[in-house]
């Protein structure tokens, strides 16, 4: 089952490479990994997407809480959360697909966010299976260059990941 | 306000830590620190002759002692050269304080001389490491990592000081924390109440039990807890590889070592068991065989430090997280409160017809209700000399060993009464390992035996510390196991190799061990007659205080047993000698 842990640890130089690394030393494998600090400078917040059954999952956030660095951490697939991922597409728009990428781009709630004479560039955000059902509806043809942010997410409700 | 130097914070806050020795090798990133400890530090320095042997020494000495052994080493190859022993102390949880240089900070990344990325190289084998960018901050480094290594499931902590923050021009305001605290970094405290209830109830639930103690009750210094507990219930006691002297070795119920090379009562009660008491050990597979087959009927309540240590291999049905003498003491109260309640529990007939057949099981193979070797073969047993060990030291001595065949003899044939006196490396299997790991302990306890059981192929890994011994005059005994091959690993071609030996033995090509030791100012006693063996070995140690080599000629083609079946062996399936199997 897909799984999405989000880790608040110490901004410290060093800090991603012992979570890189664990995941590598253990033979966990990691789909998606974002990092960033938050509006607490000294800390950042890491939220990984990974595969795993109930036995994997529980070894990796016990290892993961044995990290020195780690301050706390949650799965966040265990209860209501948001999730979402950023996504960047650079399309070939020529002719009539320019309109039909456009359609497309709409109903996925997307921006053009960059018009070329046969390029567009479109920015889609939501969860990660909304973002591949977007590259699947414009086709692998017309695909150029895709960068994805990796998933982030959030609790909903009352429930925070904070110190 | 006191002004130093980061050499001279060094120095200074091994001293108010409370540091005994440091053990270490100098060079080029570190000579600011060597020059402030010259200067000034009160710690005594240990200079090895390999660094692997400074994390040894120091691992001996924390083994030993309870406390961080620590370690200074240069840059470069120093920092890789104490890897070995650092993932040792690793693998044992084993508290240690690595302090390495490092190139200055604006060499770092441009592949400087004698730069390594230790922080880099050391991250999977160590429990956290510090680099350090500022001078201001060394004490408080210095501190946390002594905190870290010792505190929790401990670890070696390691410490990268580029060489700039040293500089004995730059002087800071030094204080040196009384406490520190991390936000990120809270051991538990305390065992969960409710989960120790269940395991009260359990345990006294139980018809066929067995209590399962490892290398954390010796590091958790739970040992009198273990003996109240087991001694209340009358529970059958084994300890593993890592945890001998957790439990004395010569109370009746004591079963001996579990595991690979374990006793055939403590294996076979762990098999029929139904409850499992498993405190401060951690089911590897050198314990477990099979784990899809692992004790079949059994419930198991699990007690460590470590939550990550709890139902890795081996799903556990009550998980205790906490300090294993904590624990203890809490689990004891209950109990007696429970039985005070109903005095018939656990269930005295059951308990009977369990320790009937565990006395059963001891009878018929145990290693020591008769000898289980074959004593009509010219040779001299390896088995015999660690009994003769034994015996002449009253079973009291320090007894540190190398890895491979004579490990596993002293860990079955010495009788550890107490924890703390079994040195060796479990989890990483270290050839290497024994004579920096003595020196360690020797110095520690300068007063008593302490005895490096060995073989030629080990000995040879570290044998340069006999120059070490000599210049501090560390009078440890050596006992060399020779058997003249690699036996350990003859003993797998033996027996699944068809005998083919691979590279496992020397061809004419060992030194002549008694000169050896003569040639590092040592003597040395070579030693091939069983009848000259306990009469030689009172007199090695009746020289107090001279290190002597005693070369032991053992029988070459001896094998250690009992051995797990495997593949796809239970606890339960074991070769007993050569020939019959369960
Ligand atoms: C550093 C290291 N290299 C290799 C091994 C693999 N190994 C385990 S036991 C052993 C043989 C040890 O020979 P010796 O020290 O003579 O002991 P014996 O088994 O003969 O008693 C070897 C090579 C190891 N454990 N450690
Ligand atoms: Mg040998």
């Amino acid at each position: 089952m897909r799984r999405i842990i989000s880790v608040l640890m110490e901004n410290e130089p060093g800090a991603l490479s012992r979570v890189v690394g664990l995941f590598s030393q253990r033979g966990y494998n990691i789909e998606t990994l974002n990092v960033a600090p938050t509006e607490d400078p000294t800390m950042s917040r890491l939220t990984l997407t990974t595969v795993g059954d109930d036995h994997k999952i529980e070894q990796i956030t016990k290892h993961l809480n044995r990290l020195v660095d780690v301050v706390k951490l949650v799965d966040l697939s265990e209860g209501a959360h948001i999730e979402r991922e950023l996504m960047l597409v650079k399309v070939r728009a020529t002719g009539a697909q320019r309109a039909e990428i456009k359609r497309c781009t709409d109903i996925f709630r997307g921006q053009i966010v960059d018009v070329g004479p046969s390029v567009y560039t479109i920015q889609v955000t939501g969860a990660a299976d909304k973002l591949d059902s977007f590259l699947e509806a414009v086709g692998e043809a017309a695909i150029m260059e895709v960068v994805r942010s990796g998933v982030s997410g959030i609790a909903r409700g009352e429930k925070v990941l904070s110190l | 306000m006191e002004l130093l130097s980061g050499g001279e914070m060094i120095a200074r806050a091994l001293e108010d830590e409370g540091v005994e020795f440091i053990f270490g090798y100098p060079g080029g990133a570190v000579l600011h620190i060597y020059d402030a400890l010259f200067k000034s530090c009160k710690v005594p320095h240990i200079l090895v002759r390999h660094e692997q042997a400074a994390t040894h020494a120091a691992d001996g000495y924390a083994r030993a002692t309870g406390k961080p052994g620590v370690v200074l080493v240069t840059s470069g190859p120093g920092a890789t050269n104490a890897i070995t022993g650092i993932a040792t102390a690793y693998m044992d949880s084993i508290p240690m304080v690595v302090l390495s240089g490092q190139v200055m900070s604006h060499l770092i990344g441009e592949d400087a001389f004698q730069e390594t990325d230790m922080l880099g190289i050391s991250r999977p084998i160590v429990k956290h490491s510090f680099q350090v960018t500022k001078t201001e901050e060394i004490p408080e480094m210095i501190k946390k990592a002594f905190y870290i290594a010792s505190s929790g499931r401990p670890g070696p902590v390691v410490v990268d000081l580029p060489k700039d923050l040293t500089n004995p021009h730059d002087k800071y305001e030094y204080n040196y924390p009384k406490k520190v605290k991390l936000r990120s970094y809270t051991p538990a405290s305390r065992g969960h109440s409710g989960q120790i209830k269940k395991a009260a109830s359990l345990l006294l639930a139980a018809k066929r039990p067995v209590i399962y103690a490892g290398g954390g009750v010796v590091q958790g210094n739970a040992s009198p807890q273990l003996r109240e507990l087991a001694q209340e219930l009358n529970f059958p006691v084994t300890n593993t590889l890592m945890g001998l002297g957790a439990y004395p070795g010569s109370d009746r119920q004591f079963l001996g070592m579990l595991g690979m090379h374990g006793f055939y009562e403590a294996n076979n009660a762990m098999h029929h068991s139904d409850v499992i008491l498993a405190v401060g050990a951690r089911f590897d597979d050198r314990v477990t065989n099979t784990t899809s087959k692992f004790c079949p009927g059994a419930k198991i309540i699990h007690i460590d430090i470590d939550p990550a240590a709890i139902s890795k291999t081996v799903n556990a049905d009550v998980p205790i997280v906490g300090p294993v003498d904590s624990v203890l003491t809490e689990l004891i109260a209950l109990v007696r409160e429970l039985r005070a309640e109903e005095p018939t529990l656990p269930d005295q007939d059951a308990l009977g017809h369990w320790w009937k057949q565990i006395d059963e099981w001891r009878d018929h193979h145990g290693l020591w209700t008769a000898p289980r070797y074959d004593t009509t073969t010219p040779y001299i047993k390896p088995q015999q000399v660690i009994e003769t060990l034994c015996k002449v030291t009253g079973g009291k001595a320090f007894v540190t060993s190398d890895v491979g065949q004579h490990q596993m003899f002293a860990a079955q044939y010495y009788k550890f009464d107490e924890p703390r006196r079994w040195i060796n490396s479990g989890g990483l299997g270290t050839m290497g390992f024994g004579l920096p790991a003595a020196m360690g302990v020797k110095l520690a306890f300068p007063d008593a035996d302490v005895a490096c059981v060995t073989g030629e192929g080990s000995i040879q890994m570290n044998i340069q510390e006999l120059s070490t011994c000599a210049q501090y005059k560390i009078p440890v005994k050596i006992l060399n196991l020779y058997n003249g091959y690699l036996g350990m690993v003859k003993q797998w071609q033996d027996m699944q190799y068809d005998g083919r030996y691979s590279e496992s033995v020397y061809e004419d090509s060992l030194p002549d061990f008694i000169k050896l030791a003569e040639a590092y100012q040592h003597s040395g006693v070579k030693v091939t007659q069983l009848s000259d063996l306990e009469e030689a070995m009172k007199e090695v140690f009746a020289r107090k205080n001279e290190l002597v080599f005693m070369d032991i000629h053992v029988d070459p083609h001896e094998h250690v047993y009992p051995m797990h079946v495997a593949p796809n062996g239970s606890m339960r399936d074991m070769w007993l000698n050569k020939t019959e199997r369960t």
